[in-house]
């Protein structure tokens, strides 16, 4: 025990007098936590939105209207009005512009007559995202439209109402088990992957292993070690983490204790995949090589992001095959 | 009483060996030094012997314990210093001889009375407190000397201690492992590829070339075991015809060898060889360049026995890997 207590007191010191471990370890899965959750959680605002009015009725100027008022609140878009279709194409084409909507003439007359009225939205469907937050904000548009007889491709004949069971969680919230995860690992990997093969090329372990310890005992000190650098990177994303994504009561004592329960195997389970894979090796290279694509591996099929039912059918079965028993799918879950 | 005693051991990698069927024994208070180029399985014989690698045959006792049945009580009675400086160059002096000392298992009252006694001992009470990283080669050298005495060994090994050291700090860490295994009574084996680290340090020496032992005893017997007593080195402005047969004819002159326009000419009687060399370069109107008269050095014995000079041989069957580490103890 004595010895396990030396090579754990060791890599805590280390870890204590290297401030970049630190930052990296604890500040990184932050600031990724900050990026990810707005970047994909975020409304998308702003969008340059062409308005072509041929008709210039009573009608049209109702619906522009209500562009603007969508304009005013959610600012899903800001409109640009054109005086005809082409010139607001060829912005279209050129990326100046988002959409365009037309409103085409007789668009008054025909509501009137009621011969079925039509407006046209031509989007930039080279981005999804885009795209489809402005065929939402039209559907909504025309939808209140409706009651006055316009329809723009498919008329809403069926209503569906959705009953949430749990209360609205924010994107951010949801992806912050993931930057807990992501801590850990980060700390496994540089714990148990590059600094584990950088003391083994450098001699280090040599020096060690011609002491009495034995090698259970350098590996489970080295393990310990680890998996208390993760549970401390765990911890300190849970309550930093719960504070940026809004979590409410960021710091109940309960709470805490049961997160730390999930955290410490999780950490071990992830510091003992990374010895397992770096125990055999020497290329100070190959864990530093292996960063990225054990991260891309582990960390976004897990479903920390996104679900993976969107993945080929072929890769999700590989996936799960592969990911199922891996520290990160295991513990996502769980948080 | 040999502390150290090695029966035809050897080890091969693959189809390589590296030590071939090497036996020796060291006696207590001996410091015993392993002479030979990089890769001539100098290493590979000390990680045998500190239970870092099992033998592919023969046998070894270190302390009187076997290293292969018992290499715990091995690793508890001896001292290693291995080839790479090994350091935690993030821990203070102090931390990482505390940290050995706890892997030995010294208890904690004596673990800071040694520590604070060893550091003193190779003058490194002044940066007990410092990082590792701010030490020179030789102040790290020298802790990692005092790291591998911190649970009080009798038997220390050391890997070519002064590899990569100034002159200086070369010299400084002889003295103090002299001053060292008389203060403490250690026996010392060491592997060096410096002659003179050999010549100043060694009780005995045993000359190692691709893995085997081709001559052990003490340098000056080893000195005294080849022929001639004085090398002359010379080189001419001009070479006329036959000119190798000439110096060969030379009063006492043993043996001629020529490289890059120098000639080694081993003589058992320096002055009277180079009497010979003036007369015959005069008669022969040769005008003599250079000319060095040395006495017979570890470098002359180890080419007597190899063939070659130690200080041009570099032997490429080094063990690189270190997966030996987590397969073999």
């Amino acid at each position: 025990m004595q010895r396990i207590l030396a090579i754990i007191e060791r890599d805590l010191r280390k870890f204590q007098r290297s401030p970049a471990l630190i930052f990296t370890t604890l500040v990184f899965p932050l600031v990724q936590l900050v990026i990810l959750g707005y970047a994909f959680g975020g409304n998308i605002r702003n969008l340059k939105l062409g308005v072509v009015d041929q008709d210039h009725g009573y009608e049209a100027i109702k619906l522009r209207e209500m562009f603007g008022a969508v304009e005013a609140t959610a600012r899903a878009f800001v409109t640009i009005p054109y005086d005809d279709l082409g010139s607001a194409m060829t912005d279209l084409r050129n990326g100046r512009l988002s959409a365009v909507v037309n409103i085409p003439p007789d668009f008054t007359r025909d509501i009137l007559a009621q011969k079925d009225p039509q407006i046209g939205l031509m989007v930039d469907n080279t981005d999804n995202f885009v795209a489809n937050t402005l065929e939402s904000a039209f559907t909504d548009i025309v939808s209140d439209f409706y009651k006055n007889g316009v329809s723009v491709r498919v008329e809403p004949t069926l209503q569906l109402e959705t009953v949430e069971v749990y209360p609205y969680t924010p994107y951010i919230q949801f992806l912050l088990p993931g930057a807990i995860a992501l801590s850990i690992f980060i700390t496994a990997m540089i714990g148990g992957g590059i600094i584990f093969i950088d003391d083994k090329a450098r001699g280090l372990h040599e020096g060690y292993l011609v002491t009495p310890i034995t090698k259970a005992e350098l590996i489970l000190g080295f393990n310990l070690a680890g998996a208390f650098k993760g549970v401390l990177a765990g911890l300190v994303l849970t309550v930093f983490g719960s504070l940026i994504a809004g979590i409410a009561d960021p710091l109940d004592p309960w709470r805490l204790c049961k997160m730390l329960m999930l955290i410490a195997p999780a950490s071990f389970a992830f510091i003992s995949m990374m010895f397992l894979m770096m125990v055999r090796t020497n290329d100070p290279l190959v864990p530093r090589a292996m960063f990225g694509v054990l991260n891309t591996l582990l960390f976004f099929p897990s479903g920390a992001i996104y679900p993976i039912n969107a993945f080929p059918t072929w890769r999700s079965c590989s996936l799960k095959s592969i990911l199922s028993p891996t520290p990160s799918t295991v513990s996502r879950p769980c948080f | 009483m040999n502390d150290i005693e090695v029966e035809n051991i050897t080890m091969r990698f693959g189809a390589f060996t590296a030590v071939n069927d090497v036996s020796f024994r060291v006696g207590h208070g001996e410091t015993f030094g392993l002479l030979g180029p990089n890769g001539a399985g100098k290493s590979t014989l000390i990680r045998i012997l500190t239970t870092l690698l099992v033998p592919t045959a023969g046998s070894a006792r270190v302390g009187g314990f076997d290293v292969v049945h018992s290499a715990n009580s091995v690793r508890k009675s001896i001292g290693v210093i291995p080839q790479a400086m090994t350091s935690d160059l993030d821990l203070s002096a102090e931390e990482n001889m505390l940290i050995f000392a706890r892997l030995y298992g010294v208890p904690g009252e004596r673990r800071r009375r040694s520590v604070r006694d060893l550091l003193e001992a190779v003058q490194l009470s002044e940066w007990a407190d410092k990082p590792v990283r701010t030490f020179s080669g030789g102040m790290r050298r020298r802790l990692e000397i005092a790291r591998g005495l911190v649970h009080e060994p009798k038997i220390f090994f050391l890997d070519e201690p002064t590899t990569g050291l100034d002159p200086v700090s070369r010299v400084a860490v002889w003295e103090m492992l002299e001053g060292l295994k008389k203060e403490r009574d250690l026996s010392i084996l060491v592997t060096t590829h410096y002659l003179d680290e050999a010549d100043k340090l060694c009780n005995r020496v045993a000359i190692v070339d691709h893995g085997r032992l081709v001559a052990l005893d003490s340098p000056m017997k080893l000195k005294a075991s080849i022929p001639g007593n004085n090398i002359l080195e010379v080189s001419f402005s001009a070479l006329p015809e036959g000119w190798l047969e000439t110096l060969k004819q030379l009063p006492e002159a043993q043996n001629v060898a020529a490289s890059d326009h120098v000639f080694r000419i081993v003589s058992n009687n320096g002055p009277r060889t180079t009497v010979g060399l003036f007369e015959a370069a005069r008669r022969a109107g040769v005008t003599v360049a250079s000319l060095s008269v040395q006495s017979t050095t570890l470098d002359d014995v180890f080419m007597h026995y190899t063939g070659r000079q130690l200080r041009d041989t570099t032997q490429d069957n080094a063990v690189h890997d270190m997966s030996y580490l987590y397969q073999q103890r």
